[in-house]
This record gives structure tokens, C-alpha cells and sequence, in this order.
């Protein structure tokens, strides 16, 4: 850090909000195609998995092993193919959402009761109509749950892949913060990141309790 | 979602309308025609063995038995949640194997122990899922549903925005029910549907069901391993034994009477006679004339009734014509008025509705062995002795029933 430079230079963020605000809807905007296309993928994969229990391990397993890569390796194996672009870093932060949301839309989708599945059948729903209207819906908390994990653990990668010239708020931390020995877009880019987690979590919760009145109501009788 | 198609219309419609209940559909002939489920590989122990019954339309027919008797499994081929092996089972004629099993179980009604309310809708959602799954239009659910909360006794604006979880044991069992008849439908299956409730609401829900099923008049298959549960509720009781054979299909009071084999016998227990006494009621039996006294009155009077009717005791009764206690005929032998403080208090009271087995316990416990009938008003209206059951017992001839033979 030069000798004499400030912690904090507001004037610097007053004249480059443009800067932050793209990064910012950069940092957003990477966060949700990586949580959205990793709930796809998780969703597909738990009902694999429930129609086919033996699948369980081999999937929860390879999902296990892509979590535990560190990422900076990944971005190595994936750079001969893909480059250093979006798409490798969206790859990355897909694989790192997989274990989370599959294993929590299974354990959604377990926590149905078994009286409520019976009562499903015997009333005639269709199998197709028992996981869309009842399933799904009671699993709702816990697929949420599995969701803000996924997307506040997103947040806090994306920033990593400012190493591959990606990075939303990353770029503030990594390129304009640290590279140029520049201690405020450090301070910017990390505070932004962490309001950024916390909002994301608390709309996600605030969402679901709107979906699901009933899971309140359970709350304040037992 | 609300549109329904032409052929559902009509179909809805040869239902009944939901605003006139007397029109609502009564119970089909349920049939089982040497049924067999096998579990395992052809040469395995079946679960249910070649079983045979038929059960009337809108009767209540218990299936009853030890835990791995088939009971159940029994009950879920006939909506087919159990595929059977072999045997053919039908529903006023038509072969159940005919039909989706989707729209088999959209025509009966089924309600579980564990109730199985769908904890993330309403009760009035709840109880309109079969109508909803038919596509109903929307008007006509939320009437039903109105109208189905009303039949079970839960008032339709306080209960049909309440989630399941806000609700007791005994008011998810009715919403259970009433979702059961939402679409009208000929056939009910039961299993153990009062068995996660306490003993005393267990008697309320039963005997409410037992009042609604005297309106509804569905078919009705209820499961149940306790023999006091199948004796009060059925009008046919098929009793098994492990392996899924059928050791007796009969009247309750048939199968208390002439019980058809020793494991009948000894399932339904040793005490099978008292057990018979509660399908007879106290208004079943001839009354007897009461001698009553009431305080002040001239002894006399009182002696010579005494001597005539032979019973021992005089009532003393209130202005109201109440029992306040028995006298003794001993005590009654000086001159002048009746003195009430001679009287023995607390004259049992028994109401014309009770089972002779309750008569027999409640007049068991007190001091003089005859019970005061009374009306609504508490005024007696005659009295019965334990000698009067003694002798039912004795006979074996219930009174109020015309066969015993089923």
C-alpha cells in the first residue's frame, strides 16, 4: 500500500458508482444463472434419484467430489476446454451449488409424511399430480433452505473467479483493490458482497414464508 | 381448471346435486370373489387366501382380526393401493381391474388412522381435493365443501380457512371424513379411522359416524383389530385369522352367539355374553312399574303398591317425578307420612339409549341392584333389575332383535 493512502477514498466511490453498479449487476447476475441453472440440474437429479434409489450414492458421491476441488484447480482443468470465459466460471460455481440442492430437495421431498403420500394415492391423484401438488409444496421450506445456502456460498465464490477476468465485486476486490494496492475498492467490493449474501437470503426466506402460510401456522400452535 | 369437460358434467351430475342431500348416493354391493394376495414369489404364504364376501350396499362391514391377518391389505385391493394376486373383486358389479386405478379411487372415499391431511392446504381445500382432482367447477366445490364441514359438525366459516395443524385430534378425524364423501362417493374404505384418538372421543366420533352413516348410507369397509370397535359399529363382521382366512363373516350378534370356530371364539374373548349385551338397548326390554313415593306422602299407600308389585324397593322422587333414592319395603311397615331421609340415595339413572351391558355395569355398582329409566327430563319412566338381564343372559335371546342367526 503507497505510504499516505487513505483506508477509505469516498470521493473514489462517488465518482465510480457506475463502475460499482456493474460489477454489482455483474456479481447478481452470475450468482443467479449459477444457482438457477444448478437447481435445474439438482432437480432432475433428486427425481432421478427417487425413481431410482441406487443412483443415490454414485450422484450425492461425484457431487461430494466436485465440492471438494478447490476451485482455483478447477478453473485449471477447464480452461483447455472451455477458456477463460463466463462459461468456465459458470461451470465452476454450478458444480458447487450440486450438493447442496440435491441433497436438500431429497430431504424435502423425504419429509412428506407417509400418511400424507397414502392419503395422496387413495384420493386418486396421479403421480405426476401427487409431486406437483403435494410434495413439492410440502418440501418447499426445506428445498428453500437448501437454496439460500447454495446461493449466500455463490455470492462469496463469485468473487474467486475475478482470477479468470470474471468476478462482478471480485474485479473491485482482486483487480482495482489488491493488484493496485488500493485498500477502498477492497473495502467497496467486500461490504457489497456481504450485503449482497444477506439480501439474497433474507428475500429468499421472505418468499418462501409467503408461499407457505401453513408452516407458520404450525409454528404458533405446537 | 374450473371448465369441466361435457362428459364430467354429466357424470357429476348422475352424482346428485351437493344442495340436496337426500338425493346424495347410497352404497354399492362390494364383492370379493376368491381374492388372493401373495406378497412374495408364486409357493410364498399368501397375505390374503382365496377370501370370499360380499358385502350389502350401505352397510358397515368390519373387517377384524390379529395384526397379519390381511385386514388391511383386505381393504386396499379394493381401491386397488393393493394389486391382487388372483380372485376378482367388484363394485356393484363392474370388475375394479376394469378401471384406472386413478379414477377407481376418485369413486371412494378413504380415510387412514394417521388422518393424512394435506398440512399445506386449508381444511376446505383439503376436504375439496376429489371434487377439485374431478374438476368440479369452483362454485359448486366450495359449496360442497360448505356443506360437507356442516354434515361432520365443524361450522364451515370458523374451520375452512384453518390449516390441519391448527387443529385437534378429533376435528382432523372429521375433516378426514368429510373429504372422504366429498364426491359422493358409493363406497368407504376405513382403516382404523378412531384408532389415534383417546378412548372417550374415540365413543363420541363413533357414535357421530354412526348417526351420519344412518343419513349417508354408504358402503362402508372399516378395519379395525379391537372386537368391542367391530361389535358396536358393524352390521356385518368378517373376522380373520393369519394367513388372511376368513374364520366367520356374520352379524355381530351371530358371531357373539354362535361364535364358528375356537379362534372366533377366543378372539372375541370369554366374556362374549356380556359382550352380546351391547347390542340390546335399555328401551329394547319390558319396563317395570315403579312404586312411586313422594316425601310426605301417607305410608299406607305406599305398603299396599309394595306388596303388589314385588320388587322390594319404592322410588322416591322429587315434585318433578326425579328419583332422589330407594326405600326399602322393611322400612315402610309404621304408620304416618314417609319419612325421606329412610330412602337409600343416588337411585341409578339409566337412559332408554344405554346398552344393557352399561345398565348391567352402572346398577352392578350401586347398593340396589335396579336401575331408574329415565326421560330426557330426568323423570322416571320405569325400572329394570339385573335380574332382567341375568335372564337375557340366560336365554340368549336378545330382546329387539328378531334373528340372531344373521
Amino acid at each position: 500500500m503507497p505510504p499516505g493512502e487513505p483506508l477509505l477514498r469516498p470521493d473514489w466511490v462517488v465518482n465510480n458508482l457506475d463502475v460499482i453498479g456493474e460489477r454489482l449487476a455483474e456479481h447478481l447476475g452470475m450468482t443467479a444463472t449459477a444457482v438457477g441453472v444448478g437447481f435445474v440440474i439438482s432437480f432432475v437429479l433428486a427425481l432421478l434419484i427417487r425413481r431410482r434409489r441406487a443412483l443415490h450414492a454414485t450422484v450425492v458421491g461425484a457431487a461430494g467430489i466436485l465440492y471438494a476441488i478447490p476451485s482455483l484447480a478447477l478453473f485449471a482443468f477447464l480452461i483447455p476446454f472451455t477458456g477463460i470465459s463466463f462459461v468456465t466460471a459458470e461451470i465452476a460455481l454450478v458444480s458447487y451449488t450440486l450438493l447442496i440442492l440435491v441433497r436438500n430437495i431429497l430431504l424435502g421431498l423425504d419429509s412428506v409424511p407417509p400418511d400424507v403420500l397414502e392419503a395422496a394415492d387413495g384420493m386418486g391423484y396421479t403421480s405426476r399430480q401427487r409431486l406437483w401438488r403435494v410434495e413439492l409444496p410440502i418440501a418447499l421450506p426445506i428445498i428453500v433452505a437448501g437454496l439460500r445456502i447454495a446461493t449466500v456460498t455463490t455470492i462469496g465464490l463469485v468473487t474467486v473467479t475475478s482470477l479468470i477476468g470474471q468476478g462482478g465485486l471480485g474485479y473491485l476486490i482482486v483487480v482495482a483493490g489488491i493488484n493496485a494496492f488500493f485498500p477502498t475498492a477492497i473495502y467497496v467490493g467486500a461490504l457489497l458482497s456481504v450485503a449482497l449474501a444477506v439480501a439474497a437470503d433474507a428475500l429468499l426466506l421472505a418468499v418462501q414464508r409467503r408461499l407457505t402460510p401453513w408452516s407458520a401456522a404450525r409454528g404458533e400452535t405446537s | 381448471m374450473t371448465t369441466a369437460a361435457p362428459d364430467d358434467r354429466s357424470t357429476v351430475a348422475a352424482r346428485g346435486q351437493p344442495t340436496d342431500t337426500p338425493a346424495s348416493t347410497t352404497g354399492a354391493v362390494v364383492e370379493l370373489d376368491h381374492v388372493t394376495k401373495r406378497y412374495g414369489p408364486p409357493g410364498t404364504p399368501p397375505a390374503v387366501n382365496e377370501l370370499s364376501l360380499t358385502i350389502p350396499a350401505g352397510e358397515i362391514c368390519v373387517l377384524v382380526g390379529p395384526s397379519g391377518c390381511g385386514k388391511t391389505t383386505t381393504m386396499k385391493m379394493i381401491n386397488r393401493l393393493v394389486e391382487p394376486t388372483s380372485g376378482r373383486l367388484t363394485i356393484d358389479g363392474r370388475d375394479v381391474m376394469q378401471l384406472s386405478p386413478v379414477d377407481l379411487r376418485r369413486q371412494i372415499g378413504y380415510v387412514i388412522q394417521q388422518v393424512g391431511l394435506f398440512p399445506h392446504m386449508t381444511v376446505g381445500d383439503n376436504t375439496g381435493v376429489v371434487p377439485r382432482l374431478l374438476r368440479w367447477p369452483e362454485a359448486r366445490i366450495r359449496e360442497r365443501v360448505e356443506e360437507l364441514l356442516d354434515l361432520v359438525g365443524l361450522e364451515a366459516a370458523a374451520y375452512r380457512d384453518r390449516y390441519p395443524s391448527e387443529l385437534s385430534g378429533g376435528e382432523r378425524q372429521r375433516v378426514g371424513v368429510a373429504r372422504a364423501l366429498a364426491a359422493d362417493p358409493p363406497v368407504m374404505l376405513m382403516d382404523e379411522p378412531f384408532g389415534a384418538v383417546d378412548p372417550i372421543r374415540r365413543d363420541r366420533l363413533q357414535n357421530e359416524f354412526l348417526r351420519l352413516q344412518s343419513r349417508v348410507r354408504k358402503t362402508i369397509v372399516f378395519v379395525t383389530h379391537d372386537v368391542d370397535e367391530a361389535i358396536k359399529m358393524a352390521d356385518r363382521i368378517a373376522i380373520l385369522q393369519r394367513g388372511g382366512i376368513l374364520a366367520q363373516y356374520a352379524t355381530p350378534d351371530a358371531i357373539l352367539s354362535h361364535p364358528a370356530n375356537e379362534f372366533v371364539e377366543r378372539f372375541v374373548g370369554a366374556d362374549r355374553g356380556l359382550k352380546r349385551l351391547s347390542l340390546a338397548r335399555v328401551r329394547d326390554l319390558e319396563l317395570i312399574r315403579p312404586v312411586l313415593v313422594r316425601a310426605g306422602a301417607d305410608r299406607t299407600d305406599a305398603r299396599r303398591e309394595l306388596q303388589a308389585s314385588a320388587i322390594g324397593f319404592a322410588l322416591l322422587v322429587d315434585d318433578g317425578g326425579r328419583p332422589l333414592g330407594w326405600i326399602r319395603d322393611t322400612d315402610v311397615d309404621e304408620q304416618g307420612p314417609i319419612d325421606p331421609e329412610q330412602a337409600t340415595p343416588g337411585a341409578s339413572l339409566i337412559e332408554p339409549e344405554t346398552t344393557l351391558r352399561d345398565a348391567l355395569s352402572t346398577m352392578l355398582a350401586s347398593s340396589v341392584q335396579l336401575g331408574a329409566v329415565v326421560d330426557q327430563n330426568e323423570r322416571v319412566v320405569g325400572l329394570i333389575s339385573v335380574d332382567q338381564i341375568s335372564e337375557v343372559l340366560q336365554s340368549g335371546l336378545l330382546p329387539g332383535k328378531t334373528d340372531a342367526t344373521g
